[in-house]
């Protein structure tokens, strides 16, 4: 059973001069078959923690570590973290111009396979998948993520969480930019994900409304670098109510307003 | 550092045309003004400071500026598809010369010097095969002049390859002959061995309703110098000129497009794009496109991208579109050099793929559009390979 244990993460960002912390030592673990959402107000942290796990050079541990089933993942180059069985779902996805959608996506499960798929079985899987979240066959073609809208850059995130079937996913504010349709759309594959039991989830967000279409078993508050309160569903619900300002003083809606 | 310069923009965002010179910037003669002639002695012997001039490193010209005498001859093979005509002529061959006079003076030098020309002829109203012209250096050492010239007759169809290997000096002029309705494709590489300097003057001349598509690929040799430059002599006629360039280390490669629109209703579309890697890999794009007063309902566009791969590396890129009338169909230009993107590397990264290969395919995904329309499938294959050996070196 696979399990992410981040204990007192601290981490910094790296401007031009001065290095500024921003995680300020962040405990979390996440077993497999559980969902954990994180929420939290704008400049909390929360997108902080998502790529300082997956990787992303920009930030700096500064001490903590993150493990993953005992591995020390700090020690991975960011592709031996995916291979290792860690997703992020990124709220903004990155285009890469002249790369094809089939071609990156081939690429990428043969890597976290570890062996080229059978190329008949995977484009069956690839076309099921696409289906399943509602996307037209011709994106294959089309470059990564380019040119796509909001929405469509989530879904493929969605599609590349079902082909990828990491041990550990990150779903950085997936909800951000989502109409409802594509809302429901995206968390059905997500739950889709979640069916095996065998996968955690980290699910990032600044508002309430995907939990109703993805359950919770676990929910964090995260203010100012840190997880500030956990508790169960109950707790979206008071910050559905009440918003964020008993953690951060400023009146700011946990609900679509 | 890697160093990026633009006489008129530096960064990483694509610009519009302001319609003029910076200010702080020298003043650049219009290009309608340029001086053009087949005597070698028109010409003043360059000391590289002269605006044609100031990119180029003018001691790894081996003297093809200063009057250097051939020692030797290339060889030029030509596999021509059936119908198509190969001779070789002497310089007084009256056709000769009709497609551009020389406008530097390694061009004229080129001219006053080559002993033999190589004339392929398409036929009219036919559609042929591809034919590939083969040029091998002279050797390392060799100073070698030539001369080449295609001819498309009227309504022709063909694609023609030019294939410069090998090594040694060489300067010449390659004349394409585009005849009324023709469509020429041509697709010129440079793959010389590290040694070769290579300076090249294209002249394409179009007829009306011409098409032609021009691809220069540039990826061997210690400095390779090419101007292509485009005339119409008709109505209707379009002109595509692509451009792949991949420099190393030491490396100095430098084109230098012309397009004279002085004919109305014309089109262009010029689009270069250039990796760099290594010390002192150099690259060079001048982009000039002239829309003289006659060329009403011009559509013109011209694009030079550059990706800077490592440190000590430089690309220069310098668009020029001069517009004498106002009544054209649209014109623009985009320039823009940047360090690979990190963010690209990232995100294919954290999909379980290798930095090596995310770097791989972020550079084939660069290039991709230009080889997508290289129309000869195994001169495509071949050049994917080069630029995957190129690559093999990324990073290393």
């Amino acid at each position: 059973m696979a399990t992410l244990e981040i204990k007192d993460l601290h981490v910094s960002v790296t401007t031009d001069e001065a290095s500024k912390e921003i995680l300020k030592g962040v405990d979390l673990t996440i077993k497999a078959g559980e969902t954990h959402a994180i929420m939290g107000p704008n400049g909390s942290g929360k997108s902080t923690l998502s790529y300082a796990v997956a990787g992303h050079p920009k930030y700096t541990v500064t001490s903590g570590s993150v493990l993953l089933d005992g591995e020390d993942v700090l020690e991975m180059s960011v592709d031996e973290r995916a291979r290792a069985g860690l997703f992020l779902a990124m709220q903004y996805p990155v285009e890469v111009p002249g790369v094809s959608m089939t071609n990156f996506l081939r690429t990428a499960a043969t890597a976290v396979r570890g062996e080229a798929p059978n190329l008949r079985h995977w484009v069956k899987e690839v076309k099921g998948a696409m289906a399943d979240l509602d996307i037209d066959p011709t994106f294959g073609e089309r470059s990564v993520n380019e040119g796509f809208s909001g929405g469509e850059k989530k879904r493929h995130e969605i599609l590349q969480l079902g082909l990828l079937k990491p041990k550990i996913a990150i779903l950085d504010e997936t909800d951000s930019g989502l109409d409802v349709d594509a809302l429901r759309v995206v968390s059905a594959g997500v739950n889709k994900f979640k069916e095996s039991g065998e996968a955690g989830v980290m699910l990032i967000t600044h508002y309430t409304r995907i939990l109703k279409y993805i359950q919770p078993d676990f929910v964090h508050v995260f203010a100012n670098g840190r997880i500030v309160e956990s508790g169960g569903r109950e707790l979206a619900d008071q910050l559905e109510e009440h918003g964020y300002v008993k953690y951060t003083g400023n009146q700011e809606a946990a609900k679509v307003g | 550092m890697a160093v990026t310069t633009q006489d008129q923009q530096h960064g990483l965002t694509a610009h519009s045309h302001g319609g003029g010179q910076e200010k702080g910037h020298r003043r650049v003669a219009s290009r309608a003004d340029h001086f053009t002639s087949f005597d070698v002695n028109a010409f003043e012997v360059p000391g590289g400071r002269e605006e044609i001039w100031r990119f180029t490193p003018m001691k790894r010209l081996a003297n093809l500026h200063n009057g250097a005498a051939a020692t030797a001859s290339v060889t030029v093979e030509v596999m021509a598809a059936d119908g198509v005509r190969v001779e070789t002529v002497a310089r007084g061959d009256e056709r000769l010369g009709v497609a551009g006079t020389p406008g530097d003076r390694i061009a004229a030098q080129a001219w006053t010097s080559f002993t033999e020309a190589t004339v392929v002829t398409l036929p009219k109203d036919t559609k042929v095969e591809p034919t590939t012209v083969t040029v091998t250096g002279a050797g390392e050492g060799q100073v070698a002049y030539g001369h080449l010239q295609i001819r498309a007759e009227q309504f022709a169809e063909a694609v023609v390859v030019l294939d410069h290997r090998g090594s040694g000096v060489y300067a010449d002029n390659v004349e394409f002959v585009v005849g009324d309705g023709a469509h020429l494709t041509v697709v010129a590489v440079q793959d010389w061995a590290d040694d070769a300097v290579h300076v090249s003057s294209h002249h394409a001349r179009l007829g009306r309703d011409a098409t032609f598509k021009h691809t220069v690929i540039t990826l061997g040799g210690d400095l390779v110098r090419l101007t292509p430059v485009v005339t119409y002599t008709g109505r209707g006629g379009d002109a595509e000129l692509l451009g792949l360039y991949f420099a190393d280390a030491g490396q100095h490669l430098e084109h230098r497009t012309f397009v004279d629109h002085a004919v109305s209703n014309c089109r262009s579309n010029v689009v270069y794009k250039g990796a760099l890697q290594g010390e002192d890999a150099h690259t060079v794009w001048i982009g000039d496109v002239l829309i003289r007063a006659a060329a009403e309902g011009t559509e013109t566009f011209e694009l030079n991208r550059n990706l800077v791969l490592t440190d000590g590396a430089r690309a220069d890129s310098v668009p020029n579109l001069e517009i004498e009338t106002g009544e054209i169909e649209g014109a623009g230009h985009a320039s823009a050099t940047g360090r690979f993107d990190d963010e690209q590397l990232f995100y294919l990264q954290a999909r379980g793929i290798p930095e090596e290969q995310a770097r791989r395919l972020v550079v084939r995904g660069f290039f991709h559009e230009i080889l997508l329309k290289i129309a000869v499938p195994e001169v495509r294959e071949r050049l994917e390979a080069a630029i995957e050996a190129e690559l093999e070196a990324v990073g290393a």
